[in-house]
């Protein structure tokens, strides 16, 4: 399967990488790992006439401290978040997820914008990054905004971003410690999750978060609420099919994803050690 | 456009398509048919080969992404021409192949997994060839072959 034409064009800067795509409008997507993006285009999913490589812009790789928050550059790969002794100290749970995406190949290649950008509500990291919340920067033509995770992703593969930004950094809360953990549901072992539950201890508050439960990554409010009333991580869990809208395919039902939401969310939350 | 790439260890100057999937600029630009084409969809891994000494699938990459990039294939991997790979030397002691098919890119992940863990436990390298299929469900000798070529026993 080969991709439709397109014009390719390689950005030096993220600077750069704005006016291209600026100038191109919506007939321009940003290509930076291509694991998403290259798929979809050998199957005619997606045929952008100008293709932007952001892959050479050397600067936004980087896994920074940044005191009361960690930083991390839109091109950081998924190998190199599972293996930063900086995450697998200070974010631990998005070390391990980042380890979960894919395979091999597939991790040092792909990288945390590109899979956030791509808003693909069956996508390990996205619902990891929602649970822990914390802010986006995007990069448009008149400069930059910060956008809260809580507000990024608005619908089946679209977020905020508008034709013309680039997300170029996640900042993303500390949160080190073992009250954490993720349950991935698949049938293969490089699938995407049938179901996915992230839990995570942030700043002394239970989050919990749903992969592939509807048209975004989403967080499970009614379990947290619970939680934070006192209920039982048992009680709690059965409350994580709650305001979902879970998506039917040849692998499941709604009604059994929502089973393996609550089964998972328990599990999840057993294993963090939240009780 | 035109590239160049240093493919292993020659620098190649090609005009390519911009959608010129990398698998079929190995194959088809430069003869290096080693590099298999499997499911075309990024599953399977028979089209791995090593950029700039990591394992990717290559049919899931534009041969312009790989533009002044340093590029192995599995004819790239032994020393001469009548010596194996240990890599290779291991598959072959091991039986670790039996149509054959998935092997280039088995060898090739395999490289790229002791590169990065030189003393992986069995499940390690289940784990870390997840990305390569066998359809011949050959998976025993290819682990075994692995883990031999890391120096541990086998038998």
């Amino acid at each position: 399967m080969i991709p439709a034409a397109f014009d390719y064009k390689r950005a030096g800067s993220s600077e750069e990488a704005v006016a291209l795509i600026a100038e191109y409008g919506d007939e321009a997507k940003l290509l930076a790992g291509g694991h998403s993006l290259i798929p979809m285009m050998k199957l005619r999913l997606a045929v952008p006439t100008v293709l932007v490589d952001i892959g050479r812009v050397g600067d936004l790789s980087y896994i920074d401290d940044r005191d009361d928050h960690l930083a991390i550059g839109a091109l950081a790969t998924h190998r190199s978040l599972e293996t930063s002794e900086l995450l697998i100290s200070e974010c631990p749970i998005l070390a391990h997820v980042a380890s979960k995406v894919g395979d091999p190949q597939v991790r040092h290649r792909g990288t945390i914008g590109g899979s956030l950008a791509h808003s693909d509500p069956a996508s390990d990291l996205p619902a990891v990054v929602l649970a822990l919340g914390g802010s986006l920067i995007a990069q448009g033509p008149n400069g930059e905004r910060e956008v809260k995770v809580s507000d990024f992703f608005t619908g089946y593969f679209e977020s905020t971003l508008s034709d013309d930004e680039m997300l170029t950094e996640i900042r993303l809360p500390k949160a080190p410690g073992d009250s954490w953990n993720y349950q991935k549901f698949n049938r293969r072992a490089q699938d995407w999750a049938i179901v996915g539950v992230a839990a995570v201890e942030v700043q002394g508050a239970t989050k919990v978060s749903l992969v592939n439960m509807g048209s975004t990554p989403l967080r499970a409010a009614a379990v947290e609420d619970a939680l934070a009333g006192g209920a039982s991580s048992e009680e709690a869990a059965e409350q994580a099919a709650e305001g979902t809208d879970a998506p039917t395919d040849l692998n499941a039902s709604p009604e059994y994803r929502a089973h393996l939401a609550r089964v998972l969310t328990r599990r999840a939350l057993e294993a963090a050690g939240i009780s | 456009m035109e590239i160049s790439v240093t493919v292993n260890d020659a620098t190649r100057v090609t005009e390519v398509e911009p959608r010129t999937l990398l698998v079929y600029y190995l194959r088809e630009e430069l003869g290096l048919t080693g590099t298999n084409v499997g499911c075309d969809t990024s599953s399977c891994g028979a089209c791995t080969v090593h950029v700039n000494g990591e394992s990717v699938k290559s049919c899931t990459m534009l041969a312009v992404q790989a533009d002044g990039q340093e590029v192995m294939t599995i004819e790239g991997l032994a020393p001469s021409a009548d010596e194996l790979h240990p890599m290779q030397e291991s598959f072959r002691e091991h039986h670790g192949l039996q149509c054959g098919y998935c092997t280039p890119g088995m060898v090739m992940a395999a490289c790229s997994l002791l590169e990065e863990n030189s003393a992986p436990t069995e499940t390690e390298v289940r784990e870390g060839l997840e990305g390569n299929l066998c359809r011949c469900t050959g998976y025993h000798n290819i682990v075994k072959a692995v883990l031999a070529c890391s120096g541990q026993d086998v038998s």
